[in-house]
């Protein structure tokens, strides 16, 4: 399962505006943050955490194996490098408009290292009650009103419905092993079908909800996973943006929201799970179905 | 940002690929002047940034002079799927004698750039197996001369074409990686009879995220034209944008306009679309799109408010967001109910739905409670919510 309650935890960028407010959300729920970076302010503290120049002075005096990258989206290649050279095992893009090529970059560069990614332009995930990485859900009153431990697991494209769908699963008793906003953008570290090949050997899920949205191939590459290998998990998906389907070439909400050339329509995302044998509602109401 | 032809050939021009010559005018004058200076029959095309010009009546041959400045008249300052034509480019009409597709794009499955060659031709190549080559490469390295061949190997090319079409998807590649491009295609690219290869027509998208390191590379390719909407903005859109840009704390003015009278302020990302699916199922008529998220002020959220209520026959507002984690929803309550006040109305009157449940919903409640509005937390779904807009608008119409 993604997200040791035990791993220590690195922000890079710790002493942004964003970053600050999440430290001590993160702090407050039990976040295990021993340190941060932000070059030139070194010696400084956030929150109580000492702050550092480089991950490679902060390495001499902590051993984190997460980080979470929150710096501005034409320092996100080094930052990751920089964790990625020193060992770093799970690492949280938060960054919105990092260039594809970036992100090519970073996902070729942390398989060669072991590295799971998640994101860019995520809010992060949480393990109810457990952990959480990162600002979802926001401040800690919102998060225990949201999020409900439990045995479904939420994967998202949007880091608000993250916590919507949450919410909305919390408000009828059914709660979450783990919620991941993967990230809006086109182009992502761990996907839908990386996630559900992980949730498979996981013994605290028994089933997921999956978000989708126009755009991109995220939605059919997991129809033809499962197609090829059934899952023994119950796996309910709702996509937004059918209107999305008839305004070819327009852009709406997340970078990844397109429609081009006919290709990542909602309709021919739900037709290919539903041939992969996953329940798409058609309604967010019906998200309920068969979940316990 | 999408270039426009005559932008996207002299940026891959830069990397070695060989185009037909080609002029760019602006007026018929100057259109016969260029046939006249290349000789023979031309193609007269319209340098607008979208796909599918011979389609859109865009591109245009002409046997002489005379008739290139007659097919220049006619496509000067027309509109062209909205988009107002304002320069032609005049090329040689070439004789070939096969014609192939290359192009580079992400693999998002493989999250790795792509090349692609193909005897096929179209933008369809992904489709047919037999006469496409594809082939993932390191962004790190480019793609390796073994591979370009073996691409063009694949597809049975020999001789003089094999080596030329794998020094063009070396080419394609280099400017792929280092313009920050999305997606580059030349089609049609077509072999001549000594076996060489020309480019006829060529599409360069560069990223919009990448622009702030793309500038200097694209600045002697002139004014970039932006076709984001895929039609030109309305003075809606613009004055929202406007708006937006006013403050860069949060989104509030990413406006699309639609027919209905129902206004929408929704959000954020992935929650608009949902809302505006199901405003749609209930039988609404949105009368625009918007985003609200990532912690608007209250001024930027009025001004919003105050301009989607300014559309002719819109009587109602629609505020739908998710659970809120950063944004505020006592800032969204107070800008609302102003901008509601500033266009002369009352809030009770317009607001058929206001659900913006999380940060601070305690203090967003206390404030429409005192504008005389209801407020819906989370126990009221998205989908509910939707069918409440519609319902109450319909009522009050």
């Amino acid at each position: 399962m993604l997200l040791d309650p035990q791993a220590e935890i690195m922000v890079q960028g710790i002493t942004g505006r964003e970053a600050r407010a999440m430290v001590a959300d993160m702090l407050e729920y039990g976040g295990n943050i021993v340190a941060g970076v932000t070059p030139g302010k070194g010696g400084q503290e956030v929150q109580g955490i000492p702050v550092y120049d480089s991950v490679a002075q902060l390495k001499a005096n902590h051993a984190p194996t997460v980080t979470i990258v929150s710096v501005p989206a034409r320092a996100v290649l080094e930052a990751t490098r920089e964790a990625l050279a020193q060992g770093i095992e799970l690492c949280l893009i938060m960054s919105e408009r990092v260039p594809r090529l970036d992100t090519c970059k970073i996902i070729a560069e942390a398989k060669q290292a072991g590295c799971t990614i998640v994101g860019p332009n995520s809010l992060g995930l949480i393990r109810p009650h457990i952990a959480k990485l990162g600002t979802i859900g926001g401040r800690i009153d919102n998060v225990q009103r949201s999020f409900l431990p439990g045995r479904t697991a939420v994967l998202s494209r949007s880091g608000g419905m993250t916590t919507e769908i949450a919410s909305f699963l919390t408000t009828h008793g059914i709660g979450q092993s783990i919620a991941v906003g993967v990230g809006g953008d086109t182009i992502i570290g761990a996907t839908f079908t990386e996630l559900i090949t992980m949730l498979e050997d996981d013994e605290s899920t028994d089933a997921v909800v999956i978000y989708g949205e126009p755009g991109g191939t995220a939605e059919e590459e997991l129809a033809s996973y499962l197609s090829a290998c059934r899952s023994r998990l119950r796996i309910n998906a709702f996509l937004s943006g059918r209107f999305v389907d008839d305004l070819e070439g327009v852009r709406f909400g997340h970078a990844a929201v397109i429609v081009e050339g006919g290709r990542g329509s909602v309709r021919g995302k739900k037709q290919a799970l539903r041939d992969a044998g996953v329940f798409v509602a058609d309604r967010f109401d019906d998200l309920l179905q068969g979940l316990s | 940002m999408r270039l426009v032809e005559h932008q996207s050939r002299k940026l891959l021009s830069g990397y070695g690929i060989a185009f037909t010559d080609s002029v760019v005018v602006s007026t018929a004058a100057e259109a016969a002047a260029a046939a006249r200076r290349i000789g023979g029959p031309v193609m007269v095309k319209a340098q607008v940034p979208f796909g599918g010009r011979a389609k859109a009546g865009a591109v245009r041959s002409a046997e002489t002079a005379e008739a290139a400045a007659g097919e220049a008249e006619q496509l000067l300052g027309t509109d062209l799927r909205g988009v107002p034509v304002t320069s032609v480019s005049v090329e040689s009409k070439v004789r070939f004698s096969r014609e192939l597709y290359a192009g580079i794009a992400w693999d998002t499955t493989d999250k790795l750039p792509v090349a692609l060659l193909s005897t096929g031709g179209g933008i369809d190549v992904e489709l047919s197996d037999e006469h496409v080559a594809r082939q993932t490469f390191d962004p790190s390295l480019g793609l390796a001369v073994g591979d370009s061949r073996g691409m063009a190997a694949k597809l049975g090319l020999g001789g003089r074409t094999l080596e030329a079409a794998a020094t063009l998807l070396e080419q394609l590649a280099n400017a792929f990686l280092e313009t920050d491009a999305v997606l580059i295609e030349i089609n049609p690219l077509v072999e001549q009879t000594d076996g060489e290869l020309l480019g006829l027509d060529a599409h360069v998208e560069i990223e919009d995220d990448a622009m702030y390191r793309q500038q200097e590379r694209l600045a002697p390719l002139g004014e970039l034209a932006s076709t984001n909407t895929g039609r030109p903005p309305t003075p809606l859109e613009l004055e929202a944008a406007r708006i937006d840009a006013m403050d860069h704390r949060g989104v509030a003015g990413r406006v699309v306009e639609f027919d209905g009278n129902l206004a929408l302020l929704i959000g954020g990302g992935g929650a608009s679309l949902t809302v505006f699916d199901a405003i749609l199922d209930h039988g609404g008529k949105p009368a625009n799109y918007c985003e609200v998220g990532g912690n608007p002020t209250p001024e930027k959220v009025a001004a919003v408010t105050e301009l989607l209520l300014s559309k002719p026959g819109v009587s109602n507002l629609a505020v739908v967001m998710n659970v809120v984690n950063n944004t505020r929803a006592d800032d969204i309550a107070a800008g609302v109910v102003a901008g509601v006040r500033q266009t002369g109305q009352e809030p009770a009157d317009v607001i058929s739905v206001f659900r913006v449940p999380g940060n601070r919903e305690q203090e967003a409640h206390d404030i429409l409670t005192a504008a005389g509005v209801p407020f819906c937390g989370r126990e009221a779904s998205l989908d509910e919510c939707a069918r409440l807009a519609v319902q109450r608008g319909d009522h009050a119409t």
